[in-house]
């Protein structure tokens, strides 16, 4: 890089030399200098960039005036045409590290410019923002700086100049939770054996697929009086009007169809169809009521056991379909259902 | 048990007047009796043979199954017993194999679970069968079968063929003997007291049209886990059918050739002590699931296993089987290793699976099936390359107006392989 990049840096009043906690509360200042770690920064950059300002701010201000504080410190990015944002590093100092996080996620996101920071594993800024910005990680005090800083400086430019980014382990920043699918050197069965051995031996290994934490979901109460409740079908089975008219795939769906009922007793074989991949779908083919038991609710509508069928159903394919993604559609759908005055949902997986 | 596997390394693979295998390892196929046999089968309407080699840029949509062409040259039974043959217990003996050739098997669409074999470009890289010499038998079925119907005569005309062509390894002397002999659980215990005791916990899928799988001819939905010989696996007991997502479908090539197996055969008296296989089907009901989950976390415990190998066929539900499995097998002190495939999305942010349990601490990840990959314009299509838009993987702008297709791994047979059997897997990033 022929000029040098032109860095601002980001601390709060404690870093930025302003003071304690009495200074916590103060507005944002631009100073057209490198003060406490952008100054150590700025000799670690020196081959390539310059920091010529740094931006102090309170930490309560910060945190209980965000719209405000990230409007006035991102129009001072604009104004010193700032190329690359450097923020903390926060350790494990809360407030700070919201603070770092949400600028540098603001600054990428609106003005396009390359930011980092650097903070503890636990900091509640990490799992803010971390899916959309690098977190170099950091001890949970400010022990470390100096080094930290160094792996700052060092990543910095890969950033910049957009070169590929490596693992976590060997750039030093915190997983983003991208799950990239690579070549690995030995096969699956190879690795497993290997594991097991570790395992029987009482060796450290380490496994390739953490578990997820899986929120569960209480069973909503009993539908007080069905006679008159509103009742709506979907359905992770597939079934769709004949021909697909949405495109949605047989497997890994990315979105959701809403089909009406409106004039129909049942579905019948000749108009609809399963595209769903992960089961034998000869039968659903048969008498597609099978999935979307559309007939038997007309039958309990007719005679009063329901109040009446929802004039709509919803459908998507469930198999192989991430967990993101039928997160979103059964936020979808459940809003749409509220919105619509469906009083309970008769979920049909397959 | 002693059963020889002997490999003749095929260099070489092209139609001729007479069917035969040289010295230098060049095969040679008369097309129309090859057809002549495959066509016995009165459903079968047309036959076509081609044959696609690495490298050259051609593209095999939808693939079905894939086979190994070998034949029994010295011992009981032959072929896919129960299936192409008569009932014998595979296993012993001697088996000759065309290494390096595969049968490969396409035509009309049956479901959604058939899949790519690109021979060359990216595509090439994400399947094993792109290295092999194909042989690829495009089936055209008569009219009016059923879905059930057309399976099963896809799933016999590739097992015939690769035993047609496997006879011409008969009186061939193989360029390398591999010999894999195991006795009993009782005399592996004596002999090597002082190694764990390790059991291969094999999960198939058994859930109907182009989800099942055959075991000595049985559909797996209808038995209880049973433990086998190691070795009647890599001599053909079990039989795919064509089941699940290309990309982790268990095809008959990587039945014959399971990986762990083998992997669990070198360490066996060096490292650990192998006690056999345990084969579990993986049923649609929770009840199913629970019947084999427990059975086979039994029979693992009554051989007296202190670590499992568990193997998962398919994603979805079948989360749920591998972890009940995991989570039983670990109460009951066995140390269980998972292998599987995720589902984390387009993107890779998604959580892997459908399920979750503590006790799985310890998995082997063989990538996201979900994995977006671009997959340059062939010269040559065998089958046909509109059938994306309807494959697990593939959506309806897959195929691009130049022949590019853009889809998921999902779609690519054998490249997220949960019995390990490729090189795929996943980083945290």
């Amino acid at each position: 890089m022929d000029t040098p990049v032109r860095i601002i840096y980001y601390l709060n009043q404690f870093f930025g030399q302003a003071g304690g906690e009495d200074k916590a509360g103060m507005e944002p200042i631009l100073r057209e200098e490198a003060v406490g770690p952008a100054a150590v920064f700025d000799g670690m950059a020196r081959d390539w960039g310059s920091v010529v300002g740094t931006v102090v701010c309170g930490d309560n201000y910060f945190n209980e005036n965000k719209p405000e504080a990230l409007k006035r410190i991102l129009e001072m990015l604009k104004q010193t045409g700032a190329e690359l944002l450097v923020a903390g590093p926060a350790f494990n100092a809360g407030r700070y590290g919201m603070a770092c996080a949400e600028l540098c996620r603001e600054a990428a996101a609106l003005l396009g410019i390359p930011a980092v920071t650097g903070m503890y594993r636990e900091n509640p800024g990490v799992d803010a923002c971390k899916k959309d910005i690098y977190i170099i990680e950091t001890g949970d005090s400010a022990a470390g700086m100096k080094s930290v800083l160094s792996k700052m400086a060092g990543f910095a430019p890969k950033l910049l100049r957009q070169l590929p980014i490596g693992t976590p382990e060997e750039e030093g920043y915190i997983p983003k939770g991208i799950r990239k699918t690579v070549f690995s050197e030995k096969n699956g069965s190879a690795r497993a054996v290997e594991m097991l051995l570790a395992r029987l031996r009482g060796e450290a290994f380490e496994t390739e697929m953490p578990m997820a934490d899986f929120d569960r979901v209480d069973p909503a109460p009993p539908v007080q009086n069905l006679a008159s409740a509103t009742i709506a079908l979907v359905s992770s089975g597939g079934i769709v009007p004949k021909g697909n008219p949405d495109r949605i795939e047989s497997a890994s769906a990315t979105k959701f169809g809403r089909y009406s009922l409106a004039g129909l007793d049942t579905l019948d074989a000749s108009s609809y169809e399963t595209i769903h991949g992960g089961y034998d779908p000869v039968y659903a083919n048969l008498d597609p009521n099978r999935v979307v038991p559309l007939d038997v609710l007309r039958e309990m509508e007719r005679s009063g056991r329901i109040g009446k069928v929802h004039e709509y159903y919803y459908a998507t394919t469930g198999t192989g379909t991430s967990v993101a993604n039928a997160v979103q559609f059964g936020k979808e759908i459940g809003a749409m259902l509220q919105q619509e005055k469906v009083d309970a949902v008769l979920l049909v997986s397959t | 048990m002693k059963w020889e596997l002997g490999k003749i390394w095929i260099k070489e693979l092209q139609f001729g007047p007479d069917s035969k295998l040289d010295k230098d390892g060049t095969v040679t196929l008369d097309k129309a009796a090859l057809i002549e046999k495959l066509m016995e089968d009165r459903r079968i309407a047309a036959v076509g043979l081609e044959i696609a080699k690495p490298g050259e840029r051609t593209r095999i949509i939808p693939v079905k199954d894939v086979i190994e062409p070998r034949v029994k040259v010295k011992g009981e039974g032959g072929g896919f017993p129960g299936v192409t043959h008569k009932i014998a217990k595979a296993g012993s003996g001697r088996t000759h194999a065309l290494s390096g050739m595969a049968v490969v098997t396409i035509g009309d669409i049956v479901g959604i679970q058939e899949g790519i074999i690109d021979m060359w470009g990216e595509g090439a890289r994400y399947t094993p069968f792109s290295r092999t010499l194909n042989l690829v038998v495009d089936i055209k079925p008569v009219q009016g079968l059923t879905p059930h119907e057309h399976e099963e005569v896809v799933r016999l005309a590739g097992l015939k063929a690769s035993a047609w062509v496997g006879a011409l390894a008969k009186d061939c002397e193989p360029d390398e003997l591999e010999v894999f002999e195991w006795g009993s659980i009782a005399e592996c215990v004596r002999k090597y007291p002082e190694l764990p005791k390790v059991v291969y916990i094999e999960m198939l899928i058994s859930q109907g049209l182009l989800h099942d799988t055959y075991v000595y001819g049985i559909d797996a939905k209808q038995m209880l886990p049973t433990l086998f010989h190691p070795n009647e696996i890599l001599d053909g007991a079990v039989v795919s059918g064509n089941c699940v997502a290309a990309c982790d479908k268990i095809t008959t090539y990587q039945h014959l050739n399971n990986s762990v197996i083998r992997e669990l055969y070198n360490k066996h008296g060096k490292e650990l002590n192998f006690l056999g296989v345990i084969l579990t089907p993986e049923l649609v009901t929770l009840e199913g699931k629970i019947r084999s989950a427990n059975h086979a976390v039994n029979l693992a415990l009554l051989i007296g296993a202190e670590g499992a190998i568990v193997t998962e066929e398919g994603y979805g539900n079948t989360d749920t089987d591998l972890l009940m499995i995991c989570r039983k097998l670990e109460e009951q002190g066995i140390k269980a290793v998972l292998i599987t495939d995720e589902c984390a999305g387009r993107d890779g942010s998604s959580q892997p699976l459908a399920d979750t349990t503590p006790e799985a601490k310890a998995v082997v990840s063989t990538g996201n099936v979900s994995h977006l990959i671009s997959l340059e314009p062939a010269d040559r299509v065998l089958g046909n390359d509109k059938a994306i838009a309807n494959l697990s993987g593939g959506y309806d702008e897959s195929l691009l107006a130049d022949g590019t297709i853009r889809c998921e791994l999902n779609a690519i047979i054998g490249s997220t392989s949960e019995i390990g059997y490729f090189n795929v897997t996943t980083k945290l990033y």
